[in-house]
């Protein structure tokens, strides 16, 4: 349910955006998720769908899912995070605060905690298209 | 691309009435003694208090507070767990035992994060303990936070000083609030940090002697709201914030 405070951002931003470009309604919300935060998709559609504003009120919402990709600092290697790798509560901590990944995901190869999130973190509004 | 989280931060502090930020421009001062002292004395009081432990890479108020096998409630968002009469937030209900090794940027990602997934409710005070030092956290929590107010702590060391100098120059340059300065774990008698700090026209919160006791008093709360840093912090609450 921390989708529902994903999705209240998200909505206010847009309505934000809306406002200061003078859009009267929006038509097009553009969304990137990144899978290191592994946000389920219906939760946010449906909480997207039910915090909808007057502005926001015909708006499609279009998603798309971003691979989170890795890259060790220390020996420059890069990977794809993986879900599946990771226990029940561990998943669970990285979905709340990403950056804990930091504290259970090691380089794959030379076993580093120290990697930065090259693309894949968490939600972010790409655009939107509207009537002004 | 648009980060939507930044916008909700504010919405989600609205109902909080003072943000104070308890931060040393040194570590070791006793910061999160001094913050875990002052949310537990405001909350004493009556008051609603959170405490959000901002040190991210070396929470300790978990330990100050004897806070075990916690997690944050998930309702829209996250809900605070109440502990000692606080709504309490740290980083270790995720991280846990383990270290969070954490460069810049991260740390500001997942300040931004709790900033804007956690429901505080309607709060009296947040009292916020920073890590030590000018770098991300402070300077994240002074952009996203606009009503934060900081409470500075030293112990009598001109090397703690010195960082707080410079904390203090920051924060009036920036017409941040300084609600106070704290000398902590005095030893010998001297007015040389009062005079310093009432000479830069900042209130001077009083000091804290060295307390021999106070590591018995960690981890049991009602041990530590009998010791001589809260009966200082409840003194000088009920003088400087008018409680």
């Amino acid at each position: 349910m921390h989708e529902w405070a994903l999705a209240e951002a998200v909505i206010s931003t847009a309505s934000d955006i809306a406002e200061k470009e003078g859009i009267k309604e929006v038509a097009e919300v553009k969304i990137k998720v990144g899978e290191l935060q592994q946000i389920e998709m219906d939760i946010l559609e449906f909480a997207l769908s039910q915090l909808k504003t007057a502005k926001l009120k015909k708006a499609r919402f279009s998603i798309e899912i971003m691979k989170a990709q890795l890259k060790c600092r220390v020996c420059g290697h890069k990977w794809i995070f993986m879900r599946e790798n990771l226990d029940e509560s561990t998943a669970e901590a990285i979905h709340f605060v990403p950056e804990i990944a930091h504290t259970y995901i090691k380089c794959p190869k030379c076993g580093s905690p120290d990697f930065e999130i090259l693309q894949g973190r968490g939600i972010w509004l790409e655009s939107i298209k509207g009537v002004k | 691309m648009v980060d939507p989280r930044m916008i909700i931060i504010e919405e989600r502090l609205k109902e909080t009435s003072n943000i104070i930020a308890v931060s040393s421009g040194k570590g070791g001062v006793g910061k999160s003694i001094i913050a875990s002292t002052l949310a537990l004395t405001l909350a004493k009081k009556g008051y609603k208090v959170g405490l959000f432990d901002l040190d991210f890479t070396s929470p300790s108020t978990h330990v100050i507070l004897g806070v075990e096998d916690l997690k944050p409630r998930e309702e829209k968002g996250i809900i605070p767990p109440q502990v000692h009469g606080l709504k309490y937030i740290s980083i270790v209900y995720y991280s846990g035992e383990h270290a969070l090794p954490l460069r810049g940027a991260a740390v500001s990602n997942a300040l931004i994060e709790l900033l804007a997934i956690t429901r505080w409710g309607t709060l009296d005070f947040l009292v916020i303990d920073m890590p030590p030092g000018i770098s991300d956290a402070t300077l994240d929590i002074i952009r996203l936070v606009k009503r934060i107010k900081f409470l500075i702590v030293t112990t009598s060391s001109q090397l703690a000083l010195e960082t707080v100098r410079k904390l203090a120059s920051l924060l009036r340059e920036l017409e941040i609030p300084i609600i106070g300065v704290i000398e902590n774990m005095k030893m010998k008698d001297s007015a040389f940090i009062q005079q310093r700090v009432e000479g830069k026209g900042i209130t001077f919160w009083g000091e804290i002697p060295f307390d021999n006791d106070l590591e018995e008093a960690i981890g049991n709360v009602n041990r530590l709201l009998e010791t001589i840093v809260a009966k200082k912090l409840t003194e000088a609450v009920s003088e400087y914030l008018k409680l």
